[in-house]
């Protein structure tokens, strides 16, 4: 079996390992990092449950190769807070406005919205609604998703 | 600190392949000779990584493009065309002014592609090359006359847009060839431009769509005019005859419509599918054709 040394930094912490080619990123960071905030549903890219990012760039991690990360820096869920006293303000806007139910999609939601509120602090609903076409939520039927990005980009603006 | 307690047994999806990393356009060219039929160019992934997961496709050998830096740019040349690397992302193109300025209709198209988290790898030379008939990029590269340089084992040769999708997921690139760049032409006086497509959410695939050019003459008659059709057909799809009615009409409503119907009942060879039936496609070709030729038309007048 043919491995590669990589050796990339998640969430400000460096990490060394071998990994075999075909190890898709969203495995390597759950099975290997034990970093299993981010989830997998498709697995071909439909549901955004994974999106992490990828030197600040929200990506799918499911439609990357561990071996690509050498020499990257990513941020998972698990760097937007230290503890759950320490919530991101779009974490605590998700909670606020009952923006989740089973949670299964929020981490990908989120890693989506943090760099979409950096770039458009002060999004419309249409823009909001366009930045999460492709993030799948089985259970909340979006609504309360939308509020939170709003009650979020207005919290953050203060 | 590592968890390991799954790595016995890694949840693994694509079967094992080889990997390179390309250090550059002739390190990828020896590893395509050596290595032949086996090996696969890896761009953005976003097609090529999905089909991997499914085993639909299974690479012996993947030789990776991502590292070489120097096939992602987006620039104007002398004489005012743009000129855009093959492993530009489309997030890259989606926010470039120099797009906004030289090519506005790929401007406007780029939105409509997947979604930000794909477009963030997705490239512009991997959407060319995959050349699904349901992708933007091909339609919009043959509406605005594009050029494609691939490079090979003989050296560099230009392939026009027109000539370059032959068909269902395949181009007139050869196996052992690399897309290395694309030429978009600067837009000529008098030109408007228009794209649309119907989705059932934004970033899916569209249902149709149109991308279409629109030149007048000083008398504001049409002097050329180009339609082509995303996902009706087995490529892009470019209605030739719907073209020929409006060719040395002064544009009106009625000559819009009648080139819609052209285009929409008798060019287009749609397949249908489970989200839209082969009717339902050929109405929304008919209705997006009448409004971009009424938008064409009128950027057209003032530009
Ligand atoms: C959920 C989802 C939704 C999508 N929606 C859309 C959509 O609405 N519209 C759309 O157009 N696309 C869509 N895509 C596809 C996306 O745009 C891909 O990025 C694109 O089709 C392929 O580009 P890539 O750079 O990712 O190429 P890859 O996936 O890396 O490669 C695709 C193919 O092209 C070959 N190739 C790549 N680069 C070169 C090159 N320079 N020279 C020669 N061969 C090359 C590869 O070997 C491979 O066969 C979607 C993808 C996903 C996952
Ligand atoms: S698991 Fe990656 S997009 Fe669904
Ligand atoms: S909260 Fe359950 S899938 Fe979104």
């Amino acid at each position: 079996m043919e491995t590669h040394a990589i050796s990339l930094t998640v969430n400000g912490q460096t990490y060394n390992g071998d990994v075999e080619p075909r190890m898709l990123l969203s495995d390597y960071l759950r099975h290997e990092l034990g970093l299993t905030g981010t989830r997998v549903g498709c697995e071909h890219g439909v549901c955004g449950a994974c999106t992490v990012l990828f030197d600040g760039q929200p990506v799918r991690s499911c439609l990357m190769l561990a071996i690509q990360t050498d020499g990257h820096e990513l941020s998972t869920v698990e760097g937007l807070a230290s503890s759950t006293d320490d919530l991101h303000p779009l974490q605590e806007a998700f909670w606020d406005a009952h923006g989740l139910q089973c949670g299964f999609c929020t981490p990908g939601f989120l890693m989506t919205l943090v760099p979409f509120l950096a770039e458009n602090p002060q999004p419309t609903e249409r823009e909001i609604r366009e930045a999460i076409s492709g993030n799948l939520c089985r259970c909340t039927g979006y609504q309360n998703i939308v509020e939170a990005v709003r009650l979020a980009a207005e919290r953050m603006r203060e | 600190m590592l968890y390991n307690a799954y790595s016995s047994n890694p949840a693994m999806k694509p079967p094992p392949f080889k990997y390179i990393a390309a250090e550059s356009v002739e390190h990828a060219l020896e590893q395509m000779a050596e290595y032949g039929d086996a090996a696969k160019l890896l761009a953005g992934g976003q097609s090529l990584i999905p089909a991997m997961n499914f085993r639909v496709l299974q690479p012996s050998v993947l030789i990776d493009l991502n590292p070489i830096g120097d096939l992602e740019y987006i620039r104007r040349s002398d004489d005012g065309a743009l000129v855009v690397g093959a492993m530009t992302r489309q997030r890259d193109l989606e926010r470039s002014s120099h797009v906004e300025r030289i090519t506005p209709l790929l401007f406007e198209a780029m939105p409509h592609i997947a979604h930000p988290q794909i477009r963030t790898r997705g490239t512009l030379g991997g959407s060319l090359a995959h050349a699904d008939p349901a992708a933007e990029l091909p339609v919009i590269a043959i509406t605005s006359g594009a050029a494609m340089k691939a490079t090979g084992p003989s050296g560099d040769r230009w392939i026009e847009a027109k000539d370059f999708f032959q068909g269902m997921f395949s181009t007139a690139l050869e196996p052992e060839e690399i897309l290395v760049e694309v030429t978009f032409p600067a837009r000529k006086p008098h030109t408007g431009w228009s794209f649309e497509e119907t989705s059932r959410r934004r970033g899916d695939y569209g249902m149709m769509g149109v991308a279409v050019e629109v030149e007048l003459d000083e008398g504001g008659s049409v002097k050329e005019a180009r339609l082509v059709y995303m996902n009706a057909g087995d490529g892009p799809i470019e209605a030739e005859k719907a073209a020929a009615l409006l060719r040395g009409q002064r544009p009106t409503q009625e000559v819009f419509a009648a080139a819609a119907a052209e285009a929409a009942d008798n060019e287009i060879d749609p397949m249908g599918s489970v989200h839209a039936s082969i009717d339902f496609q050929r109405h929304l070709a008919r209705v997006l054709t009448a409004r971009v030729l009424a938008k064409a038309y009128a950027r057209a007048q003032s530009s």
